[in-house]
């Protein structure tokens, strides 16, 4: 980790409109990306991760409405671009995306090579066969044979359809590479391919990484930080190894005691109780409340505020001081029963 | 003697051709899907049938809860044979097998209130009076942790996804099969109620005594329910045994490769790199060896020939389909690179 700032978000808030109401997808989210990180953002379906990533990306909806106080990338306020210049100087270029079920995002009539010569060419202005050679390299990073060029979609298996949509993401050396979900429903054995090239990927190039996935497990391989996500917010976040040292949060106890590890099989698992909420309406109490196993009254009357309680490592908890108490207790199942 | 028994159960799909290729007279080709596989199932057992997407263990869970004829091969289920059910047995056979589905967004009637959808088995065979058929449903539900009061009378669409599936459970349950077959019942839902839903069916297991076939490509969850271990690479069984021996003590290179790349919430853990190469082809009319043997690091042209077939022996719980690995073991030549 050298430290240095790529990316610094602050207060960004993105409401959708709806007609049951209007609902907080993403609430009061501020985290920061250093140079050549991995940072990972770790949640379950309806967190707001990616609502995140797509708020950052400026790939929300029409009936989406976002605000921040800033967005600062690599020292120019992106908040300040109108969308035009946010496409033309930032995406792709200097900030790439890897969607979600990436493998299923490529044109099925056009040669893969041929898409991402596309991508180089879109905005630089080259030839066809210029933009060529560096593509024969990316495919070389993710691991492809220079010759799969030729070769149509559907010729790829799902683990090089997404390698494929790696390079692309890679195509205009961006400084930093969004990767949504990068390996969920590949099988074990594709997926610690894919995982072991990004890791290499990021070592052979100065990218960094942000990480979102519902895995655990592979977030805490990946990541060099951590933020996990509940209910628009970001609960907590540290460096990966204080994260599962002294996780803080409740809903990070929680989260830890219902995954299941292949090294621990006498672990026993432990579910949290209830489904998360709907969202709807300004977040006025804490969004964890009542599936909360230590909340006290406090909880119910205002939404925690972030706190730093050692650098680096922020939890939104009004219980935080008590955080060795609550780790001590969660580790019992009684203590989740309860609440049924 | 075992509940459920497989024997060289083998299920061959034919390749559509198309007008050229008929009229070239090519020969079919078959996706030999599933080949010669044997397993026993005790009763309240939970047997996980592991192995990555392509590699026959939902085929097998098919011919299994008999929606499928095997190509080949017999399966005995309580002394009968499924495959030549007379028609009259059906109806004992789909009380007996419930199927627990992946998809719990997919697999309920969306116009169906819960308690009807629990009580559609039961009515359907007429298993009991109405009277009773709703008490039992009611019962069922409070059961699977769904207060009858609050959920009776709900839609599919206003409960969660782990409301739906505990729905799915209720259902194949309410039937008191003696053996139920889950086909990755977790893989839609959330990480953190995952843990409640394989409580709930570990407790059910053994309160009400049913057998079951879980199958998975996630070995840390089957790893926390399966007693047995089955590992399948492409329509072959190759490697069977109990679980804690399987995951902690595995044998064949493949099961080796699989378990190592499974990845660990601790980011402290590195984990070795797995030494084979490629990618998982089709099985359209594979070698007749070993079908890991062209990505194997271990592979002679022995293996290329030769496949051991896994044979349940109560004797010798822990069996390996690999030819070379007395060899391999003795010159201790399995042990992974480290990173």
């Amino acid at each position: 980790m050298t430290g240095e700032r790529l990316l610094q978000v602050q207060d960004l808030t993105v409401r959708y409109q709806t007609q049951m109401g209007e609902i907080h997808a993403v609430s009061g989210v501020t985290f920061f990306v250093n140079k050549n990180e991995v940072f990972g953002i770790a949640g379950e379906s309806g967190c707001g991760k990616s609502t995140l990533i797509r708020a950052l990306m400026r790939l929300l909806p029409d009936n989406a409405k976002m605000s921040a106080q800033s967005i600062e990338y690599e020292g120019e306020e992106l908040t300040r671009l109108s969308e035009a210049k946010f496409r033309e100087k930032i995406l792709w270029a200097r900030m790439s995306l890897v969607p979600q079920s990436a493998m299923n995002s490529l044109n099925p009539v056009y040669r893969v090579g041929d898409q991402v010569v596309e991508a180089i060419r879109a905005p630089k202005n080259v030839t066809k066969s210029e933009a060529r050679e560096p593509v024969t390299q990316l495919f070389d990073i993710v691991g492809l044979q220079p010759d799969l060029m030729k070769n149509f979609p559907h010729e790829f298996s799902g683990g090089m359809r997404q390698r494929a949509m790696i390079a692309m993401s890679l195509a205009l050396d961006p400084g930093l590479v969004v990767m949504d979900e990068p390996t969920t429903g590949l099988d074990v054995l594709v997926q610690e391919r894919i995982l072991r090239r990004i890791r290499e990927i990021r070592s052979q190039i100065s990218s960094s990484i942000i990480l979102i996935t519902h895995d655990i497990a592979v977030i805490a391989e990946m990541s060099d930080r951590i933020a996990v996500m509940y209910g628009g917010q970001i609960m907590e976040q540290a460096p990966a190894n204080d994260l599962f040292d002294t996780p803080c949060h409740p809903y990070t106890l929680g989260l830890k005691n219902a995954f299941p590890s292949i090294r621990n099989l006498q672990q026993k698992l432990i579910s949290i109780p209830g489904s998360p909420p709907t969202l709807l309406g300004a977040p006025s109490s804490c969004p964890f409340l009542e599936r909360c196993p230590f909340c006290v009254q406090q909880c119910s009357q205002r939404n925690p505020e972030n706190i730093t309680i050692q650098p680096l490592h922020e939890v939104r908890c009004v219980r935080h001081g008590e955080a060795p108490l609550l780790r001590e207790k969660a580790s019992e199942k009684e203590t989740w029963r309860s609440l049924n | 003697m075992a509940l459920l028994e497989l024997n060289n159960v083998t299920k061959h799909f034919e390749v559509r051709q198309g007008v050229l290729q008929k009229l070239q007279r090519q020969p079919v080709s078959l996706i030999k899907a599933v080949q010669s596989v044997n397993l026993t199932l005790g009763e309240n057992e939970v047997l996980g049938i592991a192995g990555e997407s392509g590699c026959g263990k939902s085929t097998t869970c098919l011919m299994i809860a008999g929606m499928l004829q095997p190509s080949a091969g017999e399966i005995h289920f309580s002394g009968k044979r499924v495959d030549q059910l007379l028609a009259s047995e059906q109806a004992w056979y789909r009380r007996q097998v419930q199927m627990i589905f992946q998809d719990p967004y997919e697999s309920l009637n969306p116009r169906f209130r819960v308690l009807e959808t629990v009580a559609e088995g039961p009515r359907a065979l007429k298993l009991w009076p109405e009277k009773e058929i709703l008490e039992r449903s009611v019962d069922m539900l409070s059961s699977v942790g769904l207060p009858p009061a609050k959920y009776a009378e709900r839609y599919p669409h206003e409960l969660s996804g782990g409301e739906r599936q505990r729905v799915g459970i209720a259902s194949a349950l309410v039937m008191e099969p003696r053996m139920v077959v889950a086909d990755e019942p977790l893989s839609m839902l959330d990480v953190s109620i995952r843990a409640g839903i394989l409580d709930l069916l570990k407790d059910l297991a053994s309160k009400r005594h049913f057998s079951c076939v879980y199958v998975s490509h996630d070995l840390s969850i089957l790893g926390h329910i399966a007693d047995r271990l089955m590992i399948m690479y492409l329509g072959q069984a190759v490697e069977m045994g109990p679980t804690w021996e399987v995951i902690r003590n595995p044998q064949h290179p493949y099961t080796r490769a699989l378990i190592n790349a499974v990845p660990v919430p601790d980011p402290r853990v590195i984990r070795p790199v797995p030494t084979i190469r490629g990618e998982v082809s089709r099985p359209i009319n594979p070698p007749p060896g070993c079908r890991f043997s062209p990505r194997c690091p271990h592979a002679t042209t022995v293996c290329q020939q030769a496949f051991l077939q896994l044979q349940p022996d109560e004797n010798k719980p822990h069996q390996t389909a690999c030819v070379r690995l007395e060899e391999l073991s003795q010159t201790n030549q399995l042990a992974e690179a480290s990173p």
